[in-house]
């Protein structure tokens, strides 16, 4: 029926399915600046590169190297110091106020959301910007404030003790707004009845939130969890703002470790060696959680 | 509980939550503070929350800092441009693998969800390497091209645009419209909410990227905004605190205006962000 109406011309031009002019220009720009960087980024990571002179195979070398290295032990070690502090912390602050706000006797939901979430707009840099002038060892707010109560503060960023705990604080404070959203979306899910039937069993409001609540709350948990362990796994624009990777190593995460090798001593092969041991270890943490949670989500349904 | 006891419980959590919230929005209060301070006032005790008189001369002279006229520019330039053309690549090849049949595509589409997982790590060296092939260094287009398609977008729009009925799309091709024009005057119109919020998302992302531009940018006058305030923190220009929060003040404002603005589509781009 729709050849009909098509004149004998552009028909003879229209052979080809149109719907390949529909994808074409996405497609060509993410084969071109995702498939490829993909495939080339892993060949790399057998080569020896400077970024001038021809890349030289050098088989497994990197990866023998690689694991030789005590910087890439340590900085895997910060980040998973990192990953533990930042996560449970985020959970536990997110759905605290989570439940809070989600409580129907409280008052102003919707501005307290909003300034939770404000934070999260703003681009990391800028904040981790606000954030060196808040925790500045000598004229900054926190340290004027603990003064004026009697107690020196550290140096914070620039204490090898306390450096890695403001990087955390500073991306919990950043991400909470987000983990408040989703922890109430799943709060929302939960079916009234579930509290109706806790209520005729006398169920307190806080045995509700315990035996109720969280139980059903655990695939967003596991949502969480997961996509809080893969960011940990990227986390640089934080250390490259405020610490540089110092004081001592203490937040030299992966990541930044990664451009160093890149960026500042061009080796642009062990580079991409470390790049795919990343990408690896999420990809097994992410499995492991996986496992961890499914269980515990299983036993409910 | 008495309910006198319920009441007090509440008062509590009311106190602690939003006593929370406001430690939450401290560090733009205190940017703000800082920003309208003269210098000498920056580290009086007690800390003063709000300056009097304001020194409105600080952003006046921290605007001449670095040229963050241009700064704006180029970010704007960015940011609009990777939304409009990743918004208008991305829905014509939503539409495709959500209406349209054609060979492999189930396939691609697979491919397509593939790329979804690979991290920025494993991609920013060989991008590099591109760009720079290219000659795509320090220019708009090293900074927009690679953010003009992405599979997190078609995603989206592909899973919204099955929402709609089939039978709405027949009754036009049997009207003998073109796919090029259902897509235009059917499937957009219907889109728009989808579109918004991928708009949005896009948007924030573009404007506050930092990687890519890292990775691009080499000379001053290229520089987006939060290059402009890495500068600014490695202590390139100045070392007045006051200036510097005023920076920081202009940088980060309009988009704290334009998040309480459009706020709704803001929450659930975020949600979609991290869904990715």
């Amino acid at each position: 029926m729709k050849t009909l109406q098509v004149p004998i011309s552009a028909r003879s031009r229209r052979r080809t399915n149109p719907a390949y002019d529909f994808v074409a220009g996405a497609l060509v720009l993410i084969v071109l600046f995702q498939v490829v960087p993909c495939i080339w980024g892993i060949a790399l990571s057998f080569t020896r590169y400077d970024g001038m002179n021809a890349a030289q195979w050098v088989g497994a070398d990197n990866y023998r190297r690689l694991l030789a290295d005590p910087t890439v032990s340590a900085s895997l070690l910060v980040t998973l110091k990192y990953a533990f502090g930042a996560v449970p912390l985020s959970l536990a602050a997110g759905l605290t106020i989570a439940l809070a706000l989600d409580e129907k006797w409280f008052r102003g939901k919707a501005l307290a959301r909003t300034l939770f979430f404000a934070p999260n707009v703003i681009s990391l840099v800028a904040v981790a910007f606000v954030w060196e002038w808040l925790l500045n060892p000598k004229f900054g707010v926190v340290n004027t404030v603990l003064q004026g109560i009697g107690i020196t503060g550290p140096a914070w960023l620039n204490d090898p003790r306390t450096a890695l705990w403001c990087i955390i604080l500073m991306q919990v404070w950043h991400g909470l707004g987000f983990a408040v959203i989703v922890f109430l979306a799943g709060l929302q899910g939960i079916p009234e009845t579930y509290y109706e039937a806790a209520r005729l069993d006398g169920a307190s409001r806080m045995q509700q939130v315990r035996h109720v609540t969280l139980p059903l709350l655990m695939p967003t948990v596991m949502f969480l969890s997961i996509m809080g362990f893969i960011g940990a796994f990227q986390v640089f624009q934080s250390v490259f703002m405020m610490t540089g990777g110092g004081p001592a190593d203490r937040t030299r995460v992966i990541v930044y470790y990664l451009w160093q090798v890149a960026f500042d001593r061009v080796e642009l092969g062990y580079a991409s060696a470390i790049a795919v041991v990343i990408f690896v270890a999420v990809l097994a943490l992410t499995l492991v959680q996986w496992r961890f949670y499914r269980d515990r989500v299983e036993v409910l349904t | 509980m008495t309910s006198a006891g319920i009441r007090l419980w509440r008062l509590l959590a009311h106190l602690a939550i939003y006593g929370l919230a406001f430690l939450t929005i401290f560090p733009f209060v205190w940017m703000l503070s800082t920003s309208l301070k003269p210098e000498d006032e920056v580290f009086s005790w007690p800390p003063q929350l709000v300056p009097w008189p304001p020194v409105w001369a600080n952003y006046a002279d921290a605007w001449n800092i670095a040229p963050f006229g241009r700064y704006f520019f180029n970010t704007a330039v960015v940011a609009v441009s990777v939304t409009v053309v990743s918004l208008v690549l991305n829905s014509l090849a939503a539409y495709a693998f959500a209406r349209l049949r054609f060979k492999g595509r189930d396939l691609l589409f697979m491919l397509l969800l593939a790329t979804m997982m690979i991290p920025f790590q494993v991609t920013m060296i060989p991008t590099f390497l591109i760009l720079k092939q290219l000659g795509w260094l320090d220019s708009y287009l090293g900074l927009t091209v690679p953010g003009f398609a992405g599979a997190f977008g078609i995603f989206m729009l592909r899973q919204f645009m099955l929402s709609i009925p089939e039978d709405l799309l027949d009754a036009a091709r049997m009207d003998g419209c073109t796919e090029l024009r259902i897509y235009r005057q059917i499937v957009l119109p219907l889109c728009k909410p989808a579109l918004a919020t991928l708009a949005v998302f896009t948007f924030m992302g573009a404007w506050n990227d930092f990687i890519l531009p890292l990775l691009v940018v080499k000379s001053g006058e290229m520089r987006t905004l939060t290059l402009a305030v890495a500068a600014l923190s490695s202590g390139l220009y100045v070392m007045s605190f006051p200036l510097m929060m005023a920076a920081a003040t202009f940088v980060i404002m309009p988009v704290i205006v334009a998040f309480i603005c459009s706020q709704r589509f803001f929450t659930k781009s975020i949600v979609l962000g991290g869904l990715k």
